[in-house]
């Protein structure tokens, strides 16, 4: 028994999402191989073979792969699958964009986003917003899987001595074209694997407001998040929101400040370690799930804790 | 062009969920029922193109049970111009939904799929996708702008980094995602013009589907509950706390 891990990059470096999705592959008790198609993406072989727990790489190399168009990457990962008995991916927006396709290529049912590996053909992913865990057996020859990341622990990135294969890299579909990026750009630790999480929510105000949670998060080494109704007031751009459809979180500490816990925010955040809620409204759902609530305005607890945490 | 917009009848997105006594489903006997939030903003867009002249119909689609004309009767208030229910009792799983959608355009012969990018209840985020897969056209995923060029769309999507930007040859699939527009409120005479506007029934069988589902549920549980809802008095304090009790400071 054999799993296939798509690693993601951007050519140059492994995502570290990735890492994930190679520890939930190794739970399933065969080997591990990893898959890096891109243009001059030497480098992440490299890193991909060192990776503990990976037996092989396979590399893919060629322009059509440069910006990882799943109507490139999917024939390919196809034309692969006859060896695996899973092929799985984190589910990042990138795997889930890629992941789909290439099982309805292969004709079989995905699970998508598992957080528990039970046995090689069963898995429990959460629904309805997290509101409730399903276990689910696949019926199906070959699994395709994406991996929640914060429910894997990321594989360390020493260690490994893995063989490369170079593979056919197929043939550009010619049905789409990458034509830019506009990537946020933040000295920050990146949302989903900081430690400390600093997120913003309507009762932010406006985007210049988001200031002070910026001024906290340098303080504490974290990075920011938001709410949806935040990103949707323009306060913040959308690669901020933590929840059921953005990012899903699970620090050590998440302040939610001036966030009222809509089922939907909740999905993205409760597994975090320690909860700290800071909200003028007594009232907000948010306080139930909280470790630590402080009932009060905002643009005074905020200042103030940053102070606080600077004494040492 | 002529667009096509399948819709899901889902539960409602203010319901919590809870699993069946048994724990064999969740429990969705009597909960308010309404149709995607995605699928909302994919029949808004596929209205606003209708409206800014470059779509000239829009055919909305839903699968399952009877009760999904009801989701169908809302899209064509919101302004699709006739509906296709493809109507079985057998729960649907993403890749039986995609084959039926296939099945469908093949039927429509449309331009475009605009598709929501998860829906609320398996939170799968796969269908878009699958359907793409199977007809061989290119997909622009959780899209915030879509650009009708010449021969081909460019999409705008929300990625983990920031935003995306790719061109897709047409005929072509989107997903939508939450900024892509607000869909708007419905008004009370177009309820009642929907009432009239064509709604097509068809059948698994007759499209030549097969619909069986690959996944089976073994059990439904509650996650574990969370012990929140301690206070603190001051900022003080809850430094102390983070500090001295929680140590994560």
């Amino acid at each position: 028994m054999t799993a296939l891990v798509i690693a993601e990059h951007d050519n140059n470096t492994l995502n570290p999402a990735t890492l994930h999705a190679v520890t939930a592959a190794g739970e399933l008790g065969g080997e591990v191989h990893v898959l890096v198609a891109g243009e001059d993406c030497g480098a992440v072989v490299e890193a991909a073979a060192k990776v503990a727990g990976v037996a092989k790489v396979l590399h893919a190399d060629a322009p059509h792969h440069g910006y990882w168009l799943a109507e490139n990457v999917a024939p390919l990962v196809v034309e692969l699958a006859g060896g695996y008995d899973h092929i799985l991916a984190t589910a990042t927006t990138s795997g889930k964009n890629l992941m789909p396709r290439v099982a309805a290529l292969l004709d079989v049912a995905q699970v998508s986003e598992i957080v528990e590996v039970v046995s090689p053909d069963t898995f429990v992913r959460p629904i309805y917003a997290g509101s409730v865990l399903a276990t689910v057996q696949s019926g199906d020859a070959r699994k395709v899987i994406t991996v929640r990341a914060t429910a894997f622990a990321a594989a360390e990135i020493e260690g490994g001595s893995a063989s490369v294969e170079s593979v056919g890299a197929g043939e550009d579909a010619g049905l789409s074209r990458f034509l830019g990026q506009e990537l946020s750009k933040s000295d920050r630790p990146e949302l989903t694997s900081a430690r400390i999480v600093v997120s913003g929510g309507r009762g932010m105000g406006s985007g210049e407001n988001f200031a002070i949670l910026d001024s906290l998060a340098d303080k504490l080494g974290a990075a920011v998040g938001a709410s949806r109704a935040a990103v949707d007031a323009g306060f913040v751009p959308n690669d901020y929101q933590v929840g059921q459809t953005g990012k899903i979180v699970a620090p050590d500490l998440y302040i939610a400040v001036g966030i009222s816990g809509a089922i939907q925010h909740l999905a993205g955040m409760k597994d975090s370690k320690v909860i700290v809620a800071i909200n003028k409204d007594d009232e907000a759902p948010i306080f139930q799930v909280a470790d630590y609530g402080l009932v009060g305005d905002l643009f005074e607890a905020v200042p103030k804790l940053e102070a606080e945490v600077s004494k040492g | 062009m002529k667009v096509l917009v399948p819709v899901k009848r889902v539960v409602d997105y203010n319901v919590k969920v809870r699993p069946r006594a048994d724990g064999s489903d969740v429990d969705i006997a009597n909960v308010k029922m309404s149709m995607n939030p995605f699928d909302e903003i994919a029949v808004e867009e596929a209205v606003r193109m209708h409206e800014a002249g470059t779509a000239s119909e829009i055919v909305a689609v839903s699968l399952g049970v009877a009760q999904c004309q009801d989701t169908l009767r809302t899209a064509l208030a919101m302004g699709a111009d006739r509906a296709v229910l493809v109507e079985t009792d057998t729960t649907l799983q993403p890749l039986a939904v995609a084959k039926l959608l296939k099945a469908v355009v093949e039927r429509e012969q449309p331009q475009l799929v605009i598709l929501g990018k998860q829906a609320i209840d398996d939170d799968a985020n796969q269908t878009g996708q699958m359907l793409a897969a199977l007809l061989g056209w290119p997909q622009g995923t959780h899209t915030s702008k879509v650009v009708l060029g010449d021969g081909e769309l460019t999409v705008t999507r929300e990625v983990d980094g920031g935003m995306e930007t790719v061109a897709l040859k047409l005929p072509a699939i989107i997903t939508t995602d939450l900024r892509l527009n607000e869909p708007r409120y419905v008004k009370l005479p177009n309820i009642m013009k929907a009432k009239k506007k064509p709604l097509e029934k068809l059948t698994p069988e007759e499209l030549g589907v097969d619909v069986t589902p690959r996944l089976k549920t073994l059990k439904v549980t509650e996650p574990p509950a969370r012990q929140g809802g301690a206070r603190v008095a001051s900022v003080e304090e809850l430094v102390s706390k983070l500090k001295n009790d929680a140590q994560v400071l």
